[in-house]
């Protein structure tokens, strides 16, 4: 097991994608930002207060999106759905999907499948805590990375929320 | 995640655990349905038919639409205009479509206990939509899935189920489920129309007055008189059984508390229950009609994995 980001690291990583996030967008009221149920909504929280605590005063609209029903392997297995809260339209928004680690890309696909049943974004990128390199099944890469790692199919990143910390083991 | 059985026959068959999946699945869905989009790819592989051997209209364009939202394929067939009346058994006429690949079927028959003989000599998924005066198990959790959403729940919670509970398929099939989820039952209706052991046979509370009925609960589903199973006079006419058993804004304003009425549909305006009460907002008649389709849904999506693909 072994140890890819302490909470010191984490807290640090999470400023810097906000930060990042408003280098980018001077506009912060056409940013949305979404996070993909169930893990990504603990990083999206943190990205979304970080964000209000840097630029306050700024409305930035902030959804979850659960990506169950739009998944390529339910007829392996079912998953329980989690709850959608997304109350106003992504028509014509900056949409940042957030989720905690990128892998084979298969979330991901389903979340831009999902989203685009709220309205058409003018763009969407994707950010992500951790980045699993060399494991993509779709053509699909973060547009903000908290850290980029290289790992092997047998290994599993965990990203402890209770106790702050990422683990590779 | 998934349920214990392969088709829905009844809520007889069924466990807490399989109906708490089904219900929890169902909100999802629901807030599906409230989306600019209301459509999931889900089931984009399944085809479905709606087997309906009697007549139906909310239970077959609720079926139909959860089928539509999920993405399904779906086969309407009616027996009315149908080679049925040449003469073509049901296991037959059932064979034949299950030939063209299809994956489940949604079935509604007169006779009860249809869609049981099915299940054992066809290898797709059956969902009972009602079968004669046995079940109707998908009324029944969107009843339940209604009055959780209205109450917050289902346990310790008084039901009275009025009306016509002897040809009810509602009402059997509420009585399962009221009874696993821990909910005190009661029927209530002219002892005509109450089997004589139900209370022995479910362990539910008989009532003959209707006042009493609707003082004692917290939720009453009101039932439709079933003019059409009843084949031996059981009640002078529908005027007496309005004035005995009908359902009035003057009863519901005369009780110390606000009960929260339900009605599975259609409703005999004037029989079982009064205009002012079926349209006033103790009412959630058209909110189970809503829930439906979610709940259908998410009985559709979890057995939709129950097949050999």
């Amino acid at each position: 097991m072994k140890t890819i980001l302490d909470k010191f690291q984490l807290q640090i990583t999470i400023e810097r994608l906000a930060y990042q996030l408003i280098e980018n967008y001077a506009d912060l009221s056409s940013l949305v930002i979404i996070g993909i149920q169930p893990r990504g909504i603990f990083l999206s929280d943190r990205i979304y207060a970080q964000l209000n605590k840097i630029a306050p005063g700024n409305h930035i609209l902030y959804g979850k999106m659960d990506i169950t029903f739009y998944r390529d392997d339910i007829r392996k297995e079912l998953h329980h759905p989690n709850q959608t809260d997304i109350s106003f339209s992504v028509e014509d928004k900056n949409v940042i999907l957030i989720d905690d680690v990128l892998y084979t890309g298969r979330t991901i696909r389903a979340g831009l499948d999902a989203l685009l049943d709220f309205g058409r974004p003018r763009k969407v990128e994707l950010c992500v805590l951790i980045n699993r390199r060399y494991s993509r099944q779709l053509p699909i890469q973060p547009d903000y990375c908290g850290k980029s790692i290289d790992s092997i199919i047998s290994q599993k990143v965990k990203v402890e929320w209770d106790k702050e910390s990422v683990i590779l083991y | 995640m998934q349920l214990s059985t392969k088709h829905l026959l009844g809520i007889k068959d069924l466990h807490l655990r399989d109906i708490e999946l089904i219900l929890s699945t169902a909100v999802q869905f629901k807030e599906v349905l409230q989306r600019p989009i209301k459509k999931v790819p889900s089931l984009r592989d399944t085809t479905i038919v709606n087997l309906f051997y009697e007549n139906s209209t909310r239970t077959r364009i609720s079926f139909e639409l959860a089928e539509k939202r999920l993405s399904a394929d779906t086969l309407n067939f009616t027996a009315s205009g149908s080679s049925v009346s040449k003469g073509e058994t049901l296991l037959d006429t059932v064979n034949n479509i299950l030939s063209m690949k299809v994956d489940m079927v949604v079935m509604r028959h007169s006779a009860s206990g249809a869609p049981h003989f099915l299940a054992k000599h066809i290898p797709a998924a059956i969902i009972n939509a009602g079968d004669g005066i046995n079940e109707h198990p998908t009324q029944a959790l969107l009843d339940a899935f209604s009055i959780r959403e209205k109450l917050g729940g289902l346990e310790g919670k008084k039901v009275v189920l009025v009306g016509d509970i002897m040809h009810s398929r509602v009402a059997l099939s509420n009585i399962y489920l009221l009874k696993k989820a821990g909910a005190e039952v009661m029927v209530a209706g002219p002892p005509t129309l109450i089997p004589k052991f139900i209370s022995q046979a479910f362990d539910v509370r008989v009532e003959y007055n209707l006042r009493k009925a609707l003082e004692w609960c917290d939720v009453a589903n009101i039932l439709r008189i079933q003019l059409e199973r009843q084949n031996q006079v059981l009640f002078s006419t529908l005027r007496e059984y309005n004035f005995a058993y009908g359902v009035s804004r003057k009863l519901l304003d005369s009780l110390n508390k606000e009960i929260v009425i339900l009605h599975p549909g259609p409703i005999n305006r004037g029989v079982e229950i009064d205009s002012d009460v079926a349209d006033s907002k103790q009412s959630i008649i058209l909110q189970q009609v809503e829930n439906g389709v979610a709940v259908r849904m998410a009985v559709l999506y979890l057995l939709s994995n129950k097949q050999n693909f």
